[in-house]
């Protein structure tokens, strides 16, 4: 399956290799700059290659690039899938998968990428077992070990890997016993030039941070689980339960996982809570342009709209841009032609604006179009999708040993 | 070793190199106490090797990927020599460090040389001293150890064969995961002389007690095989063996190996069929992708189309779906040839099976296992079961670009030829200015695919909008997209066909050259009706400057020029005016346009051809004067004009064929969706077909497992004996539920038995016990007659104990006791503990008497019965090294001293299973032998009956509600048609006595389990129709879950 990989930076500097089978040469990567140097922007690199005695399956992830070498047919998905595990991995392991954290902990993501395949099939996936296998860079153990020489590798033997329940390591204790979920939503929406709503979703995650004791058994209901159109659940979450009754019950993971995502699309049920008003021209001539954007709540449900930034993706013409904001800061970045607006918090008294002149490449025709706009927000304690429920309730029966015993407990989530 | 060809790479890092010299020499100071210094150990360590290619390897710079093998080992070979020579100060620290005792420094040493590795830099010169250090007590040190020695192992053939002892040690290990980790490294190092090694290694492990070390077995067997394809044989008999795992931990290593080695053996399947399929959902994710791929391929093999007869199909599921077994293959082996022709479809269940199990992986978080189920549908579901894919193959367009690509070629491809499935997500493939081309360019494929009548207004209006985007290419692909709709769809061609003309006034050189080329290829379909257009876009010569635009503009008019003879001569004389300044594709057009007008309307364009071809004749460019050379002799007639001028007509103005726009993934189909193959539309190496479906199906038996037959004595005791032995092994052994059940189980059955195994997934060994029940039920069924007879006997053996137990309760309870020890009589089991040809001659069965054990109340009591088959006495029968969970006890009987030969004895003894499931292991002691042996208690064993009235039924009932509570609907089996049946079956499954109810629809138990007292309350409640309801209540949800399983099996049988 997966014969080596091959992680590659920005600027094309193969820094780390790693192979599962025999030694294949580095210069199998030739074809990959090729490719990256056609496709411009590393989003368009293909993400198969096909080369003449190998397949390269990459991804692009935190401007890095993993390169896989496959031999043989095997699904596309699989790697690219498994490569993401990868990067979450060093994610998990290191806070951030970047060029310079993995250069500073190599021999930590070699030992892990030994764990996580053998003969390039998967074998330890889990952030559970391979905590155990090898534990991860704490500032005190880098110290502890420098003085002491021990090591990162596990002392003990991890048992997760040979138990049923593979994602979750045993023997686990905690004085406080306690649980968190939280629930992010995400509106994705297009909208036209008259603001009218083609197309929009809610993507929604369960992220869950589990600090139990022993084995414990959860269960999590929903007051409207109708209302999920589609969803996805964590390998430990019991499908058929879900399938008969709408409950999850899982056996969690020890510490941070994402149990599940879904999704609800009915389109009436989208109340997009900001609107905008804009008005970019660009002149016939005099090679200029004004931009005025304005952007007010519109359905917020009483809460506080954050984090809120106006992105537009200016034509190729415009050089530079001479801008008012009346809250915030911008930026206008002429290399990639972007203008980014960080607001942050939308006063709904008073509504910000940003407006001013752009100008244009001298002597280049005017575009014809006008740029899109992206916008992002954030909006605490609030569910878009509103009728999912009021709480959830979250059951618990542990097995032997560890002070909770039997817990019951009820979030309020938003 | 690869360094020769990598020139460029090499190159970018020599800068850094030379800053790392200055570092390098620093350090030289402090070599070896220098933690974390592995950057710039590594770059100046390698620099002198480096300068040396710069030198020497420009040659190899260019060698591409191939590489041959022996240039490979010789430049290897230079190399160690060479960063010996030239570094031996830097190696030699490691050297020393390595050398040395302390664990710290070899620690630090092996850290500094996984760096180099890491960064692709040769440390093969160091193997002698690593490999020294391959029985290291630290744990990292080994590991690093190991990984270094797969690295190099290869190149150093002779000294990894230092190594092989300490891993042939480790082979031995009681520890499993020692055991496993030997094994790994020792197959992943490929040196061929330890082929046999290998070989002995992987047949010992795959008969490992330990699942882990299994798996990893079958991990090493695509190792083995690909170093040494001839021990196929012999390696295609472990995979046989382990194919007959029942632990998800092997199944899905296995089958990986199984599609490495052999994957044509499609006969090894068969047996295993069934019980993959009830696995599969408790496989980890990569074997789950793995298994469904392989039974794809298997099921097209053994299975009918299922939608040969598509008319057919609707009233016909729902028969399929409930149809029994025996029916079927009775149905089959009677006409099997003209099943297909005459008879109406009918599913194999063992098909359905399939559908079934890999129907709630949909759900995985796994984009993989989600394509992999989806083209498993795809291929293999009837078509009105297909569309159920749709949605999660939607789900995943919210996923990472790369998995988005994957993705969208599938869609592209499955919405060819079954669009209605994705037609009701239309909006979710809209594209986002954010989306990559390549990305945006494939949702426009998949939006053509589904454009059809009804919804093309609204693409059309969408691609609209795209035709605005800044990213040119793909205002491209919006443009070619608009044509196809136009060619695929007849009402909207005449709109498209405007919309695309307005679309030349566009100031983008390229939105025009593209609408004009896409124009072309509509007009070529129908001209007659559209010489309008084709007048009009002769106006647009004027102005529109984009050569491929003109050109384009040009061809239509020459090839049409019949339809506007007035405007084409007109047009010629504009372009001849501007022939010069044209470019040169334009100018060939008018070369063929004057040549075209010359054969059809020679009157009015003779001159002006003539002019034409003379401007050509002298023009800078040697493909046009080339071309009105050839149009000159072709069209003027002369004296020396060949034969070829009569044809000159045919040969200009011969009817071109209208291009076709079709989907560049039409047919791509015949790839198994979601393989590389089908991304790349091309077989990729390793790639196996995906097999037409049979004409007639293959027997079906072949997929039938002998254990069914349970009334043969000599399978079940072979049955028992594995369980037996199995817990002991391991205290984690994976063995779990669903395989035992699933083998013994019809179809309609089994659906309960995966739910219930995907609900036991966390509790491992417990459901074992599950399988058991269902073993004695069937039985239960088959032999009620045999059985009869032995309850007779079994309850006079009751009674004797029943009179002891009497004086514990009150008298006026006696009442329900008499109900209690009733119901058990009859279901008391027997299970085997020691088999008399593995006890030598000694058989020991054992029973839960389920009555309470007298010394400690909080026991279980299990009566064994001891037989002595052999010739001779055995003394001093007793127990010895209990090995329990913690918190479990065991309470012994008492030794017997003497068991005459042909004798048969009884005791009783006590376990506190702590109210688990777990197995109780210990050793049985003879005065010659040891066996090791482990009882294993049902979850209804786990209780005593509790008496309670209806009222504090009620209210404990209460107080249990909740998360304690656990509802289950379920379907009466057929023989469950009275409240008798109800209570025999609920009593003979847990030790639970029967609370008096009012109501006949309802009965209502209660226990207590015997550890820690829990209260246990079981309600059935029957409704009309065969339906009922079953409540659980108890505090152990565990107990409760497993309860539940129990029972709903034993009801609905």
């Amino acid at each position: 399956m997966i014969h080596s990989l091959f992680l590659i930076n920005n600027a094309g500097d193969l820094f780390l290799e790693k192979h599962w089978k025999s030694v294949i040469s580095r210069s199998v990567c030739d074809y990959f700059f090729e490719a990256r140097e056609k496709a411009v922007e590393p989003d368009n690199v293909p993400p198969v290659i096909r080369t003449p005695h190998h397949y390269l399956i990459n991804i692009y992830r935190e401007k890095i690039f993993f390169v896989s070498v496959i031999q043989t047919e095997v699904p596309p998905l699989f790697v690219i899938e498994f490569l993401h595990r990868v990067a979450e991995t060093f994610q998990d392991y290191f806070g951030e998968c970047s060029e310079s954290t993995i250069k500073d902990n190599v021999v930590i993501v070699y030992e892990l990428l030994e764990e996580m395949l053998d003969n390039g099939f998967p074998l330890a996936t889990e952030s559970n077992i391979l905590k155990e296998l090898i534990r991860p860079p704490t500032i005190l153990r880098s110290m502890v070990n420098t003085i002491t020489g021990s090591s990162n590798v596990g002392e003990t033997l991890p048992t997760g890997q040979l138990s049923t329940i593979p994602w979750r390591r045993a023997g686990v204790k905690y004085t406080n016993n306690e649980a968190y979920f939280d629930v992010v939503e995400e509106i994705d929406a297009i909208l036209d030039k008259s603001g009218t709503t083609v197309f929009a979703e809610i993507q929604g995650v369960i992220d869950a941070c589990v600090k139990l004791s022993g084995m414990p058994d959860l269960t999590l209901s929903f007051m409207n689980p109708r209302l999920l159109d589609d969803v996805s659940f964590h390998p430990c979450v019991r499908y058929k339960r879900w399938e008969s009754e709408r409950v999850i019950s899982f056996v969690p993971p020890d510490g941070n996982f994402q149990l599940m995502s879904y999704h609800i699309s009915a389109q009436n049920l989208v109340a997009i809570p900001v609107y905008v008003k804009q008005n970019i021209s660009f002149f016939e001539t005099g090679s200029s342009g004004r931009l005025d954007i304005t952007v007010g709540p519109k359905q917020t449900m009483g809460k506080t709209v954050e984090g809120l930034v106006v992105t537009v993706h200016m034509p190729k013409v415009v050089l530079s841009a001479n801008l008012n904001a009346t809250q915030g800061t911008y930026n206008y970045d002429p290399v990639t032609k972007i203008l980014v607006w960080d607001i942050g918090k939308l006063n709904p008294q008073k509504l910000p604006n940003l407006k001013g002149s752009l100008s244009l490449q001298s002597g280049a025709p005017k575009p014809e179009e006008n740029p899109s706009l992206n916008i992002d927000l954030k909006i605490q304690q609030l569910a878009i999708s509103g009728r999912l429920g009021s709480f959830i309730s979250v059951g618990c029966d542990s097995l032997p040993a560890g002070p909770c015993d039997k817990a019951l407990l009820l979030l309020t989530l938003f | 070793m690869q360094k020769l060809l990598q020139l460029p790479v090499n190159a970018v890092n020599i800068v850094k190199g030379v800053q790392g010299v200055t570092q390098g020499q620093e350090e030289a100071l402090s070599p070896v106490l220098t933690p974390d210094s592995g950057p710039q150990n590594w770059y100046s360590a390698v620099q002198p090797e480096e300068l040396r290619h710069l030198r020497s390897g420009g040659t190899g710079g260019g060698g591409g990927g191939g590489g041959g093998e022996g240039s490979e080992d010789r430049s290897a070979l230079e190399e160690g020599l060479n960063s010996v020579q030239t570094q031996p100060l830097r190696h030699d620290d490691l050297k020393e460090m390595l050398d040395s005792n302390k664990d710290s420094l070899k620690l630090e040493a092996m850290k500094r040389i996984v760096a180099m590795i890491a960064r692709g830099k040769n440390a093969s010169d160091l193997f002698p001293a690593v490999v020294k250090n391959v029985a290291c007590k630290n744990i990292e040190v080994k590991k690093l150890v190991y990984v270094y020695l797969v690295r190099y192992a290869e190149e150093q053939q002779d000294l990894a064969l230092l190594s092989i002892s300490t891993f042939q040690r480790g082979l031995k290990d009681p520890n499993q995961l020692i055991r496993a980790s030997a094994l790994r490294v020792l197959s992943s190092i490929r040196v061929t002389i330890i082929v046999p090694i290998m070989m002995l290694a992987i047949k010992e492990a795959a008969s490992d007690m330990s699942p882990y070390v299994r798996k990893t077995a079958a991990h090493a067997i695509p190792k083995l095989h690909s170093l040494d394809p001839e021990q196929k044989d012999q390696l295609i008999e472990v995979i046989e063996k382990l194919l007959a795992d029942k632990t998800t931990l092997v199944a899905g290593s296995v089958v990986m190996a199984f599609e490495e080695v052999c994957p044509d053996r499609i006969d090894l399947i068969h047996k295993n069929y069934r019980k993959l399929c009830n696995l599969l959902i408790d496989v980890e994710e990569w074997g789950q992708v793995v298994i469904i791929n392989m039974l794809t391929r298997y099921a097209r093999t053994q299975f009918l189309n299922p939608n040969i007869n598509e008319s057919l199909l609707e009233e016909n599921s729902e028969k399929a779906f409930y149809a029994s077994d025996d029916e079927e293959e009775e149905d089959k082996k009677a006409e099997p040839a003209t099943l297909a022709k005459r008879k109406p479809y009918v599913m194999d269940p063992d098909h359905r099976l399939l559908l079934r199990n890999t129907k709630p992986l949909l759900q995985s978080r796994n984009a993989a296992v989600v394509m992999a189920v989806a083209q498993l549908y795809f291929h293999l579901a009837p078509k009105a079961e297909v569309g159920i894919i749709a949605k999660a193959l939607v789900r995943l367009m919210r996923s990472h670009s790369e998995v988005q690509y994957v993705v969208l070629q599938n869609v592209a491809t499955m919405s060819i030829k079954r669009r209605g499935m994705f037609e009701p997500y239309l909006k979710s493939f809209y594209i986002r200015s954010t989306d990559p081309t390549q990305i945006k360019v494939l949702k426009l494929e998949v939006l053509t695919n589904l454009a059809n009548e009804t919804n093309i207004s609204t693409i059309l209006r969408e691609f609209q909008t795209y035709i605005k985007s800044m990213d040119k290419d793909f205002v491209a692909a919006s443009i070619q997209a608009i044509g196809r709709c136009a060619t695929n769809i007849g009402e909207v061609r005449d709109t498209c066909l405007n919309g695309l003309v307005q679309l030349l006034s566009n100031r983008d050189e390229l939105v025009v050259a593209e609408s004009v080329v896409v124009i072309k290829k509509l007009l070529q379909m129908q001209p007659e009706q559209h010489s309008d257009i084709i007048k009009h876009m002769a106006k647009l010569i004027d102005n529109i400057q984009v050569p491929m635009a003109r050109a384009s503009i040009l061809w239509l008019i020459g090839e049409y020029c019949e339809h506007v003879p007035k405007i084409a001569p007109d047009v010629l004389r504009k372009m001849a005016k501007s022939f010069t300044n044209e470019e040169d594709i334009v100018k060939l057009q008018i070369i063929n346009l004057a040549a075209k007008l010359y054969l059809t309307n020679s009157k009015q364009s003779k001159l002006l051809t003539q002019y034409v071809l003379n401007l050509a004749k002298y023009d800078q460019n040697y493909d046009i004067r080339d071309r009105a050379r050839f149009i000159r002799q072709l069209i003027v007639p002369t004296d020396k004009s060949g034969a070829l001028s009569k044809y000159a007509k045919k040969l200009f103005l011969a009817l071109k064929p209208a291009p076709v726009l079709e989907s560049p993934f039409k047919d791509r189909d015949h790839f198994q969706l979601g393989s590389l193959s089908h991304l790349l539309n091309a077989k990729a190496a390793g790639y196996q077909e995906l097999p037409n479906w049979p004409e007639s199906a293959p027997d079906p038996s072949v997929r039938n497992v002998e254990i069914p037959d349970w009334s043969k004595c000599s399978s079940r005791k072979d049955r028992k004996e594995k369980k037996v032995e199995k817990p002991f092994y391991s205290d984690s052994e994976g063995e779990s539920g669903p395989t035992e059940s699933a083998d013994s189980e019809s179809d309609s059955g089994s659906g309960s038995a995966s739910a219930s195994g995907s609900d036991e997934s966390g509790s491992g060994s417990e459901s074992e016990e599950s399988g058991e029940e269902t073993e004695s039920d069937e039985e239960e069924e088959d032999e009620e007659e045999e059985k009869k007879k032995r309850k007779k006997l079994d309850k006079t053996k009751a009674k004797k104990q029943c009179i002891i137990n009497f004086d514990q309760f009150d008298m006026n309870k006696i009442t329900s006791v008499f109900s209690q020890t009733l119901a058990p009589s009859g279901s008391i089991k027997m299970y085997e503990l020691l088999h008399r040809i593995k006890g030598e001659g000694l058989a020991v069965e054992y029973c839960f008497s389920r009555q309470p054990f007298s010394p400690e109340p909080n026991m279980v009591a299990v009566q064994i019965q001891f037989t002595n088959n052999t010739n001779s006495e055995t003394k001093n029968l007793h127990i010895e090294d209990p090995r329990l969970q913690s918190g479990m006890r065991i309470r012994e009987f008492a030794e017997i001293d003497v068991l005459a030969a042909g004798e048969s004895v009884t005791v009783v003894m006590g376990i506190d299973f702590c109210d688990s499931t777990q197995a109780a292991n210990f050793q049985l002691c003879t005065h010659t032998r040891k066996f090791f042996v482990s009882i294993q208690p049902p979850v209804g064993e786990l209780m005593t009956p509790a008496f309670l009235t209806e009222n504090d039924f009620k209210k404990e009932q209460g107080k249990l509600m909740g998360m304690n509570e656990i509802l289950e609907k379920l379907t009466l089996g057929e023989k469950c048609v009275n409240e008798h049946v109800i209570v025999e079956r609920v009593t003979a499954t847990a030790n639970l006595s029967r609370v008096p109810c009012g109501s006949d629809k309802e009965c209502r138990f209660a226990g207590k389990t015997v550890s820690s007292g829990c209260l246990v309350l079981v309600t059935v409640t029957t409704k009309e129709g065969g339906g009922a309801q079953l409540t659980v209540n108890c505090e152990k949800m565990l107990i409760g879950t497993m309860l539940v399983k129990d029972i709903l099996q034993a009801l609905s049988q």
